[in-house]
């Protein structure tokens, strides 16, 4: 269980989150939804320690993500990047071994080459593609390695950052559903963040709604449509009127 | 009274932000040297920066030294002619290469060729994210990227140095015995007579230093890359100025440490 609590984090004199509270129980997927540049990403940073909060406490199964041994911890977590931010550099089955080519847990490499190949396959990827680099990819297939790479060391926890952002409908749909049966198959706990709404109806257990750097509104996603909450029924219905000011 | 002080508050200004620059990229440079001396360790990335930083500038680095030890060797010789000094040129064009200018140029043409190349790359893995992906897949950015470019460097420049030192005092040589007539022997014999170990060694020491200078600068400013083509553009561009600025301060300081009377 993710526990968050009186999480602010301000950029100079831009407050981005203003005491951020959020439980996201073990086991389920919470996708986190917000306005661009109401502090998602912020949010997924503080907890993996890229960014740190000026205040407030985070804790995963009641470890307290500042203190706890680094490597150990972030072991824990896959995450999915917005821009899937592979290594240019390296072979795709190399990117997505990454994790299993050096550190505590290093494998043999053919081995590591093995299950690269492997996690290529659960996110439809032909073996040809292992020895691709990532600039020979399309949009789509780049973000289906971010994901293999994010399965690769079979996480307990997966961060998806706006997962199906710059990719068509179809291709959306795809990474939707692959999100969905992983997290599902590996019994992860997932926090997505997106404004994607047929992501969030393909993705999540639980949604929270982040807005003016608090979280507005927290539920079931069998909930969502019928909460009276207006920041969320303006938010879901992308409607340019109602208490979230849109910039003209 | 304000119009009078505001140029003296836009030095003072700029003073202590080149001052402020200058602590952050010496913090930098500690973490690096921590890093480089504690494990985990990256031979293949370190494999890899030797050939990037060492073998690929081997081209650039003796062209300069070529052209440079021919030029040298001419303005010595029209020099000296002013006070019929024109057999000094073996001696002065061999110890003002292993020197000074070998190191230098050397310095700076990586300055130029791997600074830029370091600074690009590790900021558009900033703003690709790239950095924090790194740091999810439980690898260290400063241990990954920095250690192993700031060692190679640190290792790969001398050998150019010594390199361009030969092929620098062998440009002399060419201008020297085809041009204005010198004996070859004679010509080499005085390059030999003349030069001390210590010329050499102090100039691959310099080149150490300079090849230090370089990778730290890069990753310093490719790590604190703005967002974006702008942000990576100027980091590029700090990243080379700062180099080359380092560079010639601290050539300064080391010829005073090693040749002052």
């Amino acid at each position: 269980m993710i526990t968050l609590a009186g999480i602010h984090k301000a950029f100079g004199p831009n407050r981005v989150l203003r005491g951020v509270d959020l439980v996201v129980p073990r086991g389920q997927s919470m996708v986190i939804i917000g306005g661009s540049g109401t502090g998602k990403s912020v949010l997924l940073k503080c907890i993996l320690g890229l960014v740190q909060p000026d205040t407030g406490t985070i804790t995963v199964d009641g470890q307290d993500a500042t203190t706890a041994a680094r490597d150990a911890f972030l072991a824990r977590f896959g995450m999915l990047f917005q821009g899937g931010a592979l290594f240019d550099s390296l072979p795709v089955w190399q990117n997505v071994a990454f994790r299993l080519l050096r550190g505590s847990l290093r494998r043999p490499k053919a081995e590591a080459r093995d299950i690269a190949i492997e996690k290529l396959r659960r996110v439809g990827l032909k073996p040809e593609t292992a020895d691709l680099y990532p600039a020979e990819l399309s949009g789509g297939m780049q973000k289906r390695v971010g994901l293999a790479r994010a399965i690769a060391a079979e996480p307990e926890i997966i961060f998806f950052d706006e997962p199906t952002t710059g990719l068509d409908p179809i291709m959306a749909g795809v990474i939707n559903e692959l999100i969905r049966e992983i997290v599902t198959e590996m019994g992860a706990t997932a926090m997505t963040i997106t404004h994607d709404m047929s992501s969030v109806r393909a993705i999540a257990d639980r949604v929270a709604m982040l807005h003016g750097g608090v979280i507005q509104w927290t539920g079931p996603i069998t909930e969502m449509d019928t909460t009276p909450d207006p920041y969320v029924q303006q938010f879901i219905h992308g409607r340019a009127e109602g208490p979230i000011e849109a910039v003209r | 009274m304000t119009l009078i002080f505001a140029p003296l508050r836009g030095i003072g200004r700029t003073t202590l932000a080149a001052f402020a620059a200058i602590g952050r990229i010496a913090i930098f440079a500690a973490s690096a040297v921590s890093h480089i001396l504690r494990p985990p360790f990256y031979p293949k990335e370190f494999v890899q920066a030797i050939f990037h930083i060492g073998y690929f500038s081997l081209p650039v680095v003796g062209m300069t030294a070529l052209f440079t030890g021919g030029a040298l060797a001419l303005q010595i010789y029209s020099g000296g002619a002013r006070f019929s000094a024109e057999t000094v040129v073996p001696s002065i064009v061999a110890i003002g290469m292993v020197r000074e200018l070998g190191p230098v140029l050397g310095g700076l043409m990586v300055a130029a060729r791997v600074a830029s190349s370091i600074a690009a790359e590790v900021g558009t893995m900033k703003v690709t994210e790239q950095i924090d992906a790194l740091v999810t897949l439980s690898t260290h950015p400063m241990k990954y990227l920095t250690a192993p470019r700031v060692l190679a460097a640190t290792l790969a420049v001398p050998v150019l140095v010594a390199v361009g030192d030969s092929i620098g005092i062998f440009g002399g040589y060419l201008v020297g015995v085809n041009r204005l007539g010198f004996n070859p022997a004679t010509y080499l014999k005085n390059t030999r007579d003349f030069l001390e170990v210590w010329d050499i060694v102090s100039g691959l020491w310099k080149g150490a230093a300079f090849g230090f200078i370089v990778a730290v600068t890069g990753c310093y400013y490719g790590m604190n890359s703005g967002r974006g083509a702008q942000g990576v553009g100027r980091a590029t561009k700090a990243a080379v100025v700062a180099a080359s600025v380092l560079i010639l301060a601290t050539n300064y300081i080391l010829t005073e440490v090693f040749f002052s009377a």
